[in-house]
């Protein structure tokens, strides 16, 4: 038997006055995905993320949360929903634990200390806890953040930009923390402007242009679109053979770069180089990775 | 309805962590107001026959405070939150619009009691004690603060900065309240101002609201106890119709 889908969002638009921000924007994400929305400021992610949440209400199309219709059974649907929201919000009347207890009763649960002292430990959080949230640093703010969204145990996640202005420790420590959930059977769908965070962490990824879905599909298959390797050589003697010398570039340093698709061309011209008598002295390979793909995803669309 | 008792809990314990501000200045103005006008009225004012100014003017400090004390919890409450963008803390969870809006009333209208009995049991230093009409006093008093948190929320909803709440606040809500009986009898006005006093809501509330202590009033109480009722009914209404659209919250 299929399982209901985490998420699906079916031809959702949404405009704010002039601007389109979702133009028929469809997918689906399965329960137990790790799954990253790219795309470039303004490209709709947070209306996407904010009509799952029910903040923002579509013009046309329909998105459901585990089975559950944001808009008709929204009860359920927001149950099944725990979003940390981009802008680092915080009530100032309340200490961290109050904030917990308080999120957790709008949520119908009240005995809920157990689970709060439990993520507050697994945030760091647990020293914290009496103080007010004022006082908290930006990264101990993000973390009351990720917890609240947490209280009651949701089995979807949503990180929207969650580490935009968030220090490398707790950027590790919260990657390390959201894993775990996801490993243990939480959907996690997350919007970043750090490529190398979604490349590393998601399964399966979404690029959103103007409104638009522009690519959809595995993080491997996405890096594969682009096979522009590039190859570093450093030789010793000062030229080429003349057949590949306007393949070859010279850097500032003396090395060559080159630029190439399949590697049997990296082949040819090893073998070229050891047959005129030219010595690699050190050689580097870039891989392509998801930079290289949006960019030319964005391009491109 | 669990998650409404949390929001009314999370209300009630934001004013109550700024107590100062919230129940005891209120107090301390209004008992400014008691000490001076009827230290300068008393001997030369008797509104109602065998009734000292001072006994007449404690009913309508009580209720001009619970009308403004009800106003503002829920409507600093809402710009607070949206200023702060916390609002999203209750737009997140599984609140009805129903729970939202009962929440935000149940909390201004306690401040607004809490707030009017303070003041109410300050005053009684300095003015004779009137047993009043409980049954009186607490339908005008809780009708009153009903009205001005349902007003509040509607405010602190419509509001996008401080100062348009500023503007609601001391082009309306003060004005309503100071022109409405509260230093005086509308008999003592020209007629035409008679005329004109019957058309703000809150005359009736703080005319009822007086009746509950001195026995007299400048109309009849159960058409003020119409006039009030009507009003918390189509305030509440357009609130919650509001509040359904998602008008300002969600976009």
């Amino acid at each position: 038997m299929s399982q209901v889908p985490a998420i699906r969002v079916d031809a959702l638009r949404k405009r704010f006055r002039t601007t389109q921000a979702l133009d028929g924007v469809s997918l689906e994400i399965a329960q137990g995905e790790f799954f990253g929305l790219l795309g470039p400021n303004g490209a709709g992610k947070t209306t996407l993320i904010s009509i799952l949440a029910g903040l923002t209400r579509a013009d046309a199309g329909h998105a459901a949360v585990m089975g559950h219709d944001v808009v008709r059974d929204y009860r359920a649907a927001r149950r099944a929903l725990g979003v940390v929201p981009q802008e680092l919000v915080y009530d100032p009347f309340f200490n961290v634990r109050e904030t917990l207890r308080i999120q957790s009763g709008y949520f119908g649960l009240r005995h809920n200390d157990a689970w709060i002292d439990e993520i507050m430990h697994h945030l760091d959080l647990t020293p914290h806890a009496d103080k007010n949230t004022q006082s908290l640093s930006g990264g101990m703010k993000r973390r009351l953040l990720v917890a609240q969204a947490l209280v009651h145990k949701p089995p979807v996640i949503v990180l929207d930009e969650p580490t935009a202005g968030v220090d490398v420790d707790l950027r590790r420590s919260l990657w390390e923390f959201i894993s775990r959930l996801n490993r243990e059977g939480h959907t996690v769908l997350l919007t970043t402007h750090y490529l190398e965070e979604a490349e590393a962490l998601c399964g399966r990824i979404a690029m959103l242009k103007s409104g638009r879905v522009v690519a959809l599909d595995d993080t491997k298959s996405l890096l594969q679109l682009t096979n522009e390797h590039c190859a570093q050589l450093r030789l010793d003697g000062d030229a080429v053979p003349a057949v590949w010398q306007g393949r070859l570039q010279r850097g500032a340093d003396g090395s060559w770069v080159f630029n190439f698709g399949e590697y049997a061309e990296l082949e040819n011209l090893l073998a070229d180089l050891r047959g005129a008598g030219i010595r690699v002295t050190e050689m580097q390979l870039q891989e392509p990775d998801l930079e290289d793909v949006f960019t030319d995803i964005m391009k491109r669309a | 309805m669990s998650g409404l008792s949390a929001l009314f809990y999370k209300e009630m314990l934001r004013f109550w962590k700024v107590v100062v501000q919230t129940v005891v200045a209120p107090v301390v103005t209004a008992l400014l107001y008691l000490l001076i006008f009827s230290q300068v009225l008393e001997e030369h004012v008797e509104v109602y026959p065998g009734v000292s100014y001072s006994a007449f003017l404690v009913p309508g400090l009580v209720m001009m405070s619970m009308l403004q004390n009800a106003f503002s919890n829920s409507s600093s409450s809402l710009i607070q939150s949206k200023m702060q963008g916390n609002i999203v803390f209750v737009l997140l969870p599984p609140l009805s619009y129903l729970e939202f809006f009962l929440a935000y009333l149940g909390a201004a209208v306690i401040r607004g009691l809490i707030v009017g009995l303070g003041v109410w049991a300050v005053t009684l230093w300095f003015a004779p004690w009137q047993a009043p009409h409980v049954g009186w006093l607490l339908a005008y008093a809780l009708l009153a603060c009903g009205i001005m948190g349902a007003i509040g929320i509607v405010a602190g909803i419509w509001a996008e900065k401080y100062d348009q709440l500023a503007a609601f606040q001391n082009f309306l809500i003060l004005p309503l309240t100071f022109l409405s009986g509260v230093f005086y009898s509308i008999h003592s006005l020209p007629t035409f101002w008679q005329a004109v006093s019957h058309f703000n809501p809150v005359f009736y509330l703080i005319d009822g609201f007086r009746y509950a202590f001195v026995g007299h009033s400048d109309t009849d109480p159960w058409l003020g106890l119409l006039v009030a009722g009507a009003c918390f009914v189509a305030i509440s209404a357009v609130t919650l119709a509001l509040l359904q659209r998602g008008y300002k919250l969600r976009h």
